[in-house]
């Protein structure tokens, strides 16, 4: 059962749990596509798998709007946020630094959140999504800063369309979403910079 | 006034470390861009590496080894200043071996060993912006840098040429990251700049007085701007090390004498003496263990 | 036998062992009491506040006391201490015109309502050294009057009745107060986070420029409006009280400036406004502040930008002290590796040119990658 309380299910110590969260995430986005694990202790309500309450707990604060897929909005999820971090929800997607979606609903699409402008493409939102696993799914070749020659990730649950819209965040650069893929207690990041293609079977 | 300031682990308060922590992770979404950030006062001052102590507190963990080098060697007496203040507010594990450390805080060099996956190299920036002695505002060259307007660079670097028959800059030599973002590797002399291409690992850069933070994921494409007709070239030393024998590594010179006297030693102290260690002797090095007597 | 230099800890030890020595100086000379500097050092004292954006007078007394009496050096400790605090919130805007007056003069009228109070001051004293005060002589109780139970109204105030100046500024209501401490510059710069800069600044410099604009560097034309010194009472907003509540008091010195300004398409002629707010007592602060808000509101009335004063990047790129005494100094920290590459390419441009070396011949050569 998932505690439904929000004041609980945050780090037991927010100093040294948020540190090596952190890393798994900078880790992450250093080396796109590769998987890393959280420590699995966080627990949030709406069902939100334990790396993405992790994430929050890690980088989100009263500093960084955020905004929800439709059913974390009607969950418990806001006010444990709120509770944990301080946080204010965005008030409209444009306005957010980090977005949280769960399988609970469609991959959202990537248009209306912030993508930075040219002066200043590091005002953009980071997605965390859910993903139904981040292995076993369509084999896709990753290459970019971070990848030594190239990588090959498979989450599944991505929609039939994301290497296309993934293709058209890639031709923003530098602009352009960052994007974390969660499963349970792992993450998988995706930088703005990590091209991907379909791998030939 | 009693209860004067208990800090907390590495130093900063957890919102300052979420906050620089946001910003690494721009930095390495976009290689080469430099992220602003609210660099906070340290109790050091500005300008003695605020901006790689910032990104080193907000990354250091429990399980971290940290080694501290300003010019190359950990006994300088900046790193060994930095080194103590983490090992007093972190209680973290340092070492002066390169292969050892998961962080290492840097000023004005590359390790000559190679870096591999895992590691963190952490700068400390002095003027983050490239452009800056071209272009003193940030406005412009925040424009140039949104439109890769990079000929002034290119026009700077050909003046040298011009006028002194080489590229006159030896150290903070600009590199394009990615073909996108001209960025300046901070002091490094240029003979460290192939070291950044193709790094297994992570390079951050912070500058704490003009509060930017930016990213070099590891594998990522670094050149220096160079000309066809002029190509990018590094230092390179006619004699190896005077104590440890190593060629094609960066030299110090050290005056022996008022007469002219002069010998030329490994910059990155580590370096030299795990070759000695090893076995290896200049013409005018002994061995290690006569050495510490 | 060469053996590269060692030591570095022990050095920096020693270093600090001296530095504590020299500090406490002869030991047959009682220690300076920090009561001591805190209520007879008060201008340091204030000063030390004001740049460190900290009011509290016995740590910027300890920081003085630290310091040996090197200001930036005790701004720098008092900064690097108010960076670990916690932020609770913010306060309501101080109302200036709700002052405990301890000084109050115009240059714009000869008198008016609240009347002229010089105060504490060292205005008309004659610079003549003391010799009473090489021995610690009674000094006789001041005369006081009882402070005006009603506001006493700033001089802009009357101005503005008449309509010939313009209004204070403000910002739009959803606007939140920006915070220099906590968020990167970004010009241009909104006028909150400017004026913050500025009161944080340094004295010398802000003073510096505040002068070369009446030297014609970006003239503003400005008189002394009103400059007044007092207590003020700090409120907060506690949203669970629904009301205010008082925090304490803090002395402010406030100094407006009222200058000329011929009117424009979109504005009729009217005198405008430089603003200057520091932390204690620090006329010359707040005086050379409100000139150099001033100078720099030049694009706000479309005046050319012809002088360093009216340059906000130069202007608050360089203002803060403890940067700049940091980045001036970090050269005395070793550079010797990129000195080693600029001696290499001397020479090595030398040799081509023919020029022997004097003594030595060079180690390095370029060789391609």
């Amino acid at each position: 059962m998932q505690d439904t309380s929000i004041f609980t299910g945050g780090f037991a110590d927010p100093v040294l749990q948020g540190q090596a969260a952190f890393r798994a995430v900078m880790d992450g986005m250093a080396n796109p596509g590769r998987i890393k694990e959280t420590d699995g202790t966080p627990s949030a309500p709406g069902g939100v798998p334990s790396a993405m309450a992790a994430l929050a707990l890690t980088l989100v604060d009263h500093d960084t709007p955020f905004t929800l897929g439709e059913s974390l909005r009607a969950s418990a999820f806001p006010a444990w946020l709120a509770f944990q971090t301080g946080a204010p929800m965005a008030d409209t997607a444009f306005d957010a630094s980090f977005a949280f979606f769960t399988c609970a609903d469609a991959f959202p699409a990537f248009e209306g959140f912030p993508i930075g402008s040219d002066e200043y493409p590091d005002r953009s939102v980071t997605l965390i999504i859910e993903v139904e696993a981040l292995e076993g799914g369509p084999q896709l070749t990753a290459r970019g800063p971070g990848i030594r020659e190239s990588a090959v990730i498979a989450p599944k649950g991505l929609p039939a369309d994301f290497l296309a819209r993934w293709r058209e965040n890639g031709t923003l650069f530098p602009r352009g979403i960052d994007l974390v893929l969660v499963e349970g207690t792992r993450l998988l990041c995706l930088p703005r910079t990590t091209r991907l293609q379909a791998r030939e079977a | 006034m009693s209860g004067l300031a208990t800090y907390n682990f590495a130093y900063l308060d957890e919102q300052t470390k979420r906050m620089i922590r946001r910003a690494i992770l721009k930095a390495i979404a976009i290689p080469g861009y430099q992220v602003p950030f609210a660099s906070r006062e340290m109790p050091m001052p500005y300008g003695w590496g605020t901006g790689g102590v910032q990104v080193t507190a907000a990354i250091l963990g429990p399980s971290d080894v940290l080694k501290v080098i300003d010019q190359g060697a950990d006994d300088t007496t900046n790193a060994v200043s930095i080194r103590a203040f983490f090992q007093k507010v972190a209680n973290v594990e340092v070492t002066t071996r390169t292969k050892e450390a998961t962080i290492i805080q840097t000023r004005h060099r590359i390790p000559e060993e190679k870096l591999t996956e895992g590691q963190v190299l952490v700068y400390q920036v002095p003027i983050p912006e490239p452009l800056r002695f071209l272009e003193p505002r940030e406005t412009e060259t925040r424009k140039m840098h949104a439109l890769s307007e990079y000929g002034l660079m290119h026009v700077k670097l050909y003046e040298d040429i011009a006028r002194n028959g080489h590229i006159a800059t030896t150290y903070a030599y600009p590199v394009k990251v990615e073909g996108r973002y001209v960025m300046d590797p901070s002091p490094t002399p240029k003979f460290d700049n192939p070291k950044m291409h193709m790094s297994e690992a992570l390079q951050l850069f912070g500058a704490g007085r003009e509060k930017r933070i930016y990213a070099l994921p590891p594998f990522t494409d670094v050149v220096s701007l160079d000309f066809d007709d002029h190509p990018f070239t590094v230092q390179s030393f006619e004699k190896p090390c005077a104590l440890c024998g190593a060629e094609g590594v960066y030299l110090d010179e050290v005056v022996l004498d008022d007469r002219g006297g002069r010998m030329f030693v490994c910059s990155d102290t580590d370096y030299c003496e795990d070759r000695r260690a090893q076995g290896f002797l200049g013409d005018q090095g002994v061995p290690l263990k006569e050495a510490a007597e | 036998m060469y053996v590269a230099v060692k030591g570095g800890e022990a050095a920096i030890a020693n270093a600090h062992r001296l530095l504590a020595d020299r500090r406490r100086g002869d030991r047959a000379i009682r220690a300076i009491g920090i009561d001591q500097i805190e209520s007879q050092l008060s201008l340091a004292v204030d000063r030390v506040m004001a740049e460190a954006s900290l009011y509290d007078p016995s740590l910027a007394a300890l920081a003085i006391k630290q310091s040996r009496g090197d200001m930036i050096e005790a701004i720098f400790l008092l900064r690097a201490y108010r960076t670990t605090l916690p932020r609770f919130g913010y306060s309501e805007p101080v109302d200036t015109g709700a002052m405990r007056i301890e000084r109050r003069v115009s240059a714009t009228y000869k008198d008016l309502p609240g009347g002229q109070l010089l105060g504490p001051t060292f205005d008309y004293t004659h610079r003549l050294l003391d010799p009473a005060l090489q021995t610690d002589e009674a000094v006789e109780t001041p005369l006081t009057r009882t402070p005006s139970p009603e506001n006493t109204s700033r001089v802009t105030d009357i101005l503005n009745g008449e309509g010939l100046i313009e209004p204070d500024s403000s910002m739009e209501d959803e606007h939140e107060p920006g915070d220099i401490t906590r968020t990167p510059l970004d010009f241009p710069m909104t006028r909150d986070t400017r004026l913050q800069a500025l009161a944080r600044g340094d004295e010398g410099f802000l003073l510096a420029l505040a002068y070369s604009t009446q030297r014609g560097y970006a003239r503003t034309h400005p008189f002394a409006g009103e400059i007044r010194i007092g207590m003020v009472e700090v409120e907060m907003d506690l949203p669970e009280l629904g009301f205010s509540v008082p925090l304490g008091e803090v002395r402010l010195t406030e100094c407006q400036s009222v200058n000329q300004f011929k009117g424009s398409a979109t504005q009729p002629p009217q005198f405008t406004r430089g603003y200057g707010l520091v932390f204690g007592q620090s006329e010359r602060k707040a005086m050379a502040m409100s000139l150099v808000d001033r100078a720099l509101r030049a694009e706000e009335f479309g005046e050319d930008i012809v002088a360093p004063a009216q340059d906000e990047e130069f202007v608050i790129a360089h203002s803060d002290n403890v940067q700049a005494t940091g980045f001036v100094e970090h050269l005395k920290l070793p550079h010797y590796v990129d000195f080693q590459a600029e001696l290499d390419l001397v020479r090595r441009m030398r040799a081509e040119q023919g020029l022997a070396p004097a003594n030595t011949q060079s180690e390095q050569k370029e060789a391609a990658e």
